[in-house]
């Protein structure tokens, strides 16, 4: 069942597309994840993320209306699906699950 | 400067275009808008932040960086089962097609199979060149060793042969060498066997040559075969001819008064063999011999008749042996006075197809005569291509219909294209059919007989590569023709064409059709231009005021022969008015060189001729002073030399004085002489050459010379049966060899006549297709004008005025060929051919035109004889009949 588990920058990928909610598209997405997690993402790699994780049914996507922007070429749009919003929680659970399990947890200040 | 740099920007703020085009090609359908959109957006947020070099090479490198196995578009399987589905269909409306329009199939194929019969020779032309030695085992690692040789400060000569020094310090000093063969040419002589008597050419090898080289032996052992002197090896062709049925092996053949043993019995020579030979004689013979007696045999500059071939071990570069031979010719060249001579490697593959050597072993062309006849071929197949394409475009106004229903029912623009490229490959398989007739059947033999050194070089015979050649070939030139009028049918909207066909914008070609009219007339004239000049300067040569008669003047070889009997019975019969003897035939391209000395210091090479005091009277030479040779000395003892103009210039002989010069010595090959007379400058080589410094010494008696003999009867046939009785008594052995010397003139500037013939045929086939395309053009255009031309009629336009009319399109694209046809060849000829020979006549201007006219005739014909038929048409029929 290795192909229904999410790795890591899949997950991340997941996430900023559900917070994006009605703006996720390849270059919105990419900059998000640049925001939050402060790393350079690459464009090649997350289309590569994309595509794989709309090949496993995890999101979908539609595309947009056309704009002069972008010399006239329409977005894609993706939406997390049922499948994906599972997924997600599920990772969260199994996180949180280890989280609890933890008894005490300090970060010294040095 | 500033409008300058704005354009700049302009094209700088878009992305590369080639990526773009690149992306669109290989990318999927479903992920290349919004990846296009992606790359967009970067590229104007790069844009704007770091400027246009930087965004333009990031966008670069991302659409390289997208070219991954989720992007890259499948092939179309789908559409190409498709096109499987359908080859039925494309050949069953291409047959309907080519049978509805006889005229236009019948100016297609013929067209293009009498380009494609000269593609096919040219083709198996090429083909025999390459697979030359192809049958040697070790064809891979074979070298030659070549000579450069220079005396004084000319450019030097590039030598096939080498000496035999350098294959033996080769073979004992240099290492890397695996094996290592030397060859000697030019043994020829009398074989006797028994009582019978054979005349034999043979080479001389030595033992490690069936190393070397694959020549299997069918009798005889390959290792020792060559090893013992006078040893003898024979080819089975030869064995037959010298000993009938009886097994050779072991018998002795007799030269002169050597005996001979035959070792071993090789199979025939293949025909695609740079070395050929009837038989073999072991080196150690010549080292016996030749070897003994001529002080010269070993020398590091004896490189006039010895060749050395070897093999390097499997993988090795030839660099390390290069490299010695480099050291060695330096290290030789310091023995030498006065020249130089180096020596390299060669590979066996470029024996055949490399550039021009001397001394060639074996026939050899050189890269620049294949590409020119590839190119003839080219410009002729290209033009029956433009035939087609001009034809179909034309014509595509008829098919646009078909097109049009094709795309209703759901053909794609692919589908449209590759039916029509169909259609144009069937042509061309057409035409091969018939090409291939023609071929084989005409132009094989007719160009193998063009010259004795063709039908040496190649046989043209037929072989699995050849044929599979040829038909790739017919697909590759089917594409070719084909590809214009598929794209733009393919093109056609489907919509456009069911409603109306007269929106087709079918004139928008007609820009392309008239340029590939023009360059089709443009091209024959050229080649017709070229034809009649040459043929004027090729007459030109033969006719040559040589500054001596050559008219009823028979050189017969005398091979050997002591010339004074043989001299006594020629003299007796009445045709023969006076004969000559003389070494060698001047004025036919062979030369023969003395070292000369006047001043001491100053020596230089002159050409020389031996003659007897016949020779000036019989060839009329003009002396300027002096006398012939009065005394007749014997070998050796000459005291006498006859000198042209031309030494007198070189040394500066009593101030260039013809009478003043008489007298002095000259100190020649060792020997001094004394000038008794001057003749007038005349040509020893051939036109090409400037006049040079010639002597003319005197030599009584030259068995390996010529006779030569003034004829004063009319009929050469009838003499020369009466001089080849008279030969037959005299030699039993050798045919006669007799030739007139006019005859041999035109043999000397035969390599002309061979261009001449070949470009003259490609000038006829150029003409014949260009004008079949004329026409065919000429015909449509009438066809689709035929309702103008009838109401133009109706409304009272003379015939002649129609007449003009439909003509005067055409008449300009011919015009145009001319103009620039023409000045082409012109300075073509004056600029570049005519500079090459020394002496020529001028460019005649009758020539550049005369065949122009004709072709031009041709076409008015054409246009003319269909302009006329449609201004007869009675208007009424044609317009009541649409």
């Amino acid at each position: 069942m290795k192909g229904t588990n999410l790795g890591e920058f899949e997950e991340l990928v997941l996430l900023t597309i559900a917070a994006l909610v009605q703006e996720a598209y390849s270059v919105a997405i990419c900059d998000e994840l640049e925001k939050h997690t402060g790393r350079v993402s690459k464009l090649g790699v997350v289309h590569t993320v994309l595509n794989r994780l709309e090949e496993k049914g995890l999101v979908k996507s539609r595309m947009g209306e056309a704009t002069s922007a972008r010399g006239g070429k329409r977005k894609r749009y993706y939406e997390v699906t049922q499948t994906g919003k599972i997924g997600l929680m599920r990772a969260k659970e199994v996180r949180d699950g280890l989280w609890n399990i933890i008894p005490t947890f300090n970060i010294e200040i040095a | 400067m500033k409008t300058n740099s704005k354009k700049e920007s302009q094209e700088n703020s878009h992305p590369p275009r080639w990526a773009q085009r690149f992306l669109a090609w290989y990318c999927r359908a479903s992920l290349l808008e919004d990846l296009e959109g992606d790359l967009n957006e970067y590229f104007d947020r790069n844009l704007r932040m770091k400027g246009a070099r930087y965004a333009r090479m990031i966008y670069m490198i991302d659409v390289l960086k997208f070219f991954r196995s989720y992007t890259v578009r499948k092939p179309d399987f789908l559409n190409l089962q498709i096109h499987y589905l359908m080859i039925g269909s494309y050949v069953r409306t291409s047959r309907r097609s080519l049978v509805r329009n006889k005229l236009f199939s019948f100016i297609n194929i013929i067209g293009l199979a009498v380009s494609m019969s000269v593609g096919l020779l040219v083709i198996a032309f090429l083909a025999d060149v390459h697979a030359y030695d192809d049958f040697q085992e070790k064809k891979d690692r074979i070298y030659r060793v070549i000579t450069h040789q220079q005396g004084g400060t000319g450019a030097g000569m590039d030598l096939a042969s080498t000496s035999v020094k350098v294959g033996r310090k080769l073979r004992e000093t240099i290492p890397g060498v695996e094996d290592l063969t030397i060859i000697r040419g030019g043994f020829s002589g009398d074989a006797q066997i028994g009582e019978s008597t054979f005349p034999l050419e043979a080479k001389w090898a030595d033992q490690s040559f069936f190393k070397v080289f694959t020549f299997p032996l069918v009798a005889g052992d390959p290792a020792s075969a060559l090893k013992e002197p006078y040893s003898l090896v024979l080819t089975q062709e030869t064995a037959k001819k010298l000993f009938a049925d009886a097994d050779p092996m072991g018998q002795t053949v007799r030269f002169d008064t050597l005996d001979y043993m035959v070792t071993g019995i090789a199979k025939d020579v293949p025909h695609l063999s740079h070395l050929r030979f009837d038989a073999l004689i072991s080196f150690a013979s010549a080292d016996a011999t030749n070897g003994k007696t001529d002080q010269y045999f070993y020398n590091w500059d004896s490189v006039w008749s010895n060749y050395v071939y070897l093999t390097l071990p499997e993988g090795e570069s030839p660099a390390g042996v290069q490299r010695a031979l480099d050291r060695l010719s330096a290290e030789e060249n310091k023995t030498l006075r006065d020249q130089r001579v180096n020596v390299s490697l060669q590979p066996l593959k470029d024996v055949t197809l490399g550039n021009h050597m001397s001394n060639n072993i074996g026939p050899a062309t050189s890269p620049l005569t294949v590409w020119t006849l590839v190119g003839l071929a080219s410009v002729i197949i290209l033009s029956a291509c433009f035939n087609y394409t001009n034809l179909s475009i034309a014509r595509s106004l008829r098919r646009s219909r078909e097109v049009g229903m094709r795309k209703v029912m759901g053909a794609q623009k692919s589908h449209v294209l590759g039916q029509f490229m169909a259609e144009s490959v069937i042509v061309a398989l057409l035409a091969l059919l018939i090409s291939f007739v023609l071929y084989y059947l005409f132009l094989r033999k007719e160009f193998l007989t063009l010259g004795p050194d063709i039908s040496e070089l190649v046989t043209l015979d037929l072989s699995v590569r050849s044929v599979l050649c040829f038909v790739i070939f017919a697909v590759v030139t089917g594409l070719a023709a084909g590809f214009l009028p598929a794209m733009f049918l393919s093109k056609i909207s489907a919509v456009t064409v069911m409603k109306d066909t007269s929106g087709l914008k079918i004139f928008k070609r007609v820009g392309l059709r008239k340029t590939l009219i023009v360059v089709q007339y443009t091209l024959s004239l050229i080649f017709i231009a070229t034809t009649m000049i040459g043929y004027g300067q090729y007459k030109g040569f033969l006719n040559f005021d040589l500054g001596f008669t050559t008219e009823n003047v028979l050189n017969i070889k005398l091979q050997g022969n002591d010339a004074a009997v043989l001299k006594k019975e020629l003299a007796e019969l009445p045709e023969v008015r006076e004969i000559s003897q003389s070494m060698m035939i001047t004025s036919v391209g062979s030369a023969y060189g003395a070292l000369m000395k006047y001043q001491p210091g100053d020596s230089a090479m002159v050409w020389q001729n031996m003659i007897d005091e016949h020779y000036l009277p019989v060839h009329k030479h003009n002396l300027l002073s002096g006398a012939n040779f009065t005394l007749r000395p014997e070998k050796g003892k000459e005291s006498e030399v006859i000198v042209n103009q031309q030494v007198l210039k070189r040394f500066n002989i009593a101030g260039q004085d013809a009478q003043k010069a008489l007298g002095h010595f000259v100190t020649i090959d060792g020997q001094k002489l004394a000038i008794v007379g001057v003749l007038k400058d005349f040509h020893y080589g051939t036109v090409e050459n400037k006049i040079e410094p010639v002597i003319f010494r005197y030599a009584g008696s030259q068995p390996r010379g010529y006779l030569n003999l003034k004829i004063a009867s009319q009929d050469q046939d009838a003499t020369l049966a009466k001089i080849e009785n008279v030969w037959k008594k005299f030699d039993k052995i050798h045919p006669l060899d007799a030739r007139f010397y006019d005859n041999q003139i035109e043999g000397a500037y035969s390599q002309f006549s061979i261009m001449l013939k070949m470009i003259g045929f490609v000038a006829v086939l150029a003409i014949c297709i260009a004008s079949l395309g004329l026409l065919g053009m000429v015909v449509f255009t009438i066809e689709t004008r035929l309702n103008e031309i009838s109401i133009r009629k109706v409304l009272g336009a003379s015939e002649t005025e129609l007449v003009y009319l439909l003509c005067r399109g055409f008449l300009l694209l011919l015009a145009i060929a001319a103009v620039i046809a023409l000045p082409l060849t012109y300075l073509f000829f004056d600029k570049i051919i005519l500079t090459r020979f020394a002496y020529h006549q001028p460019i005649d201007l009758s020539d550049l035109l005369g065949g122009s006219v004709l072709v031009m005739l041709l076409a008015f014909l054409m246009i003319g004889s269909q302009t006329m038929k449609a201004a007869r048409n009675n208007p009424a029929k044609v317009l009541k009949s649409n």
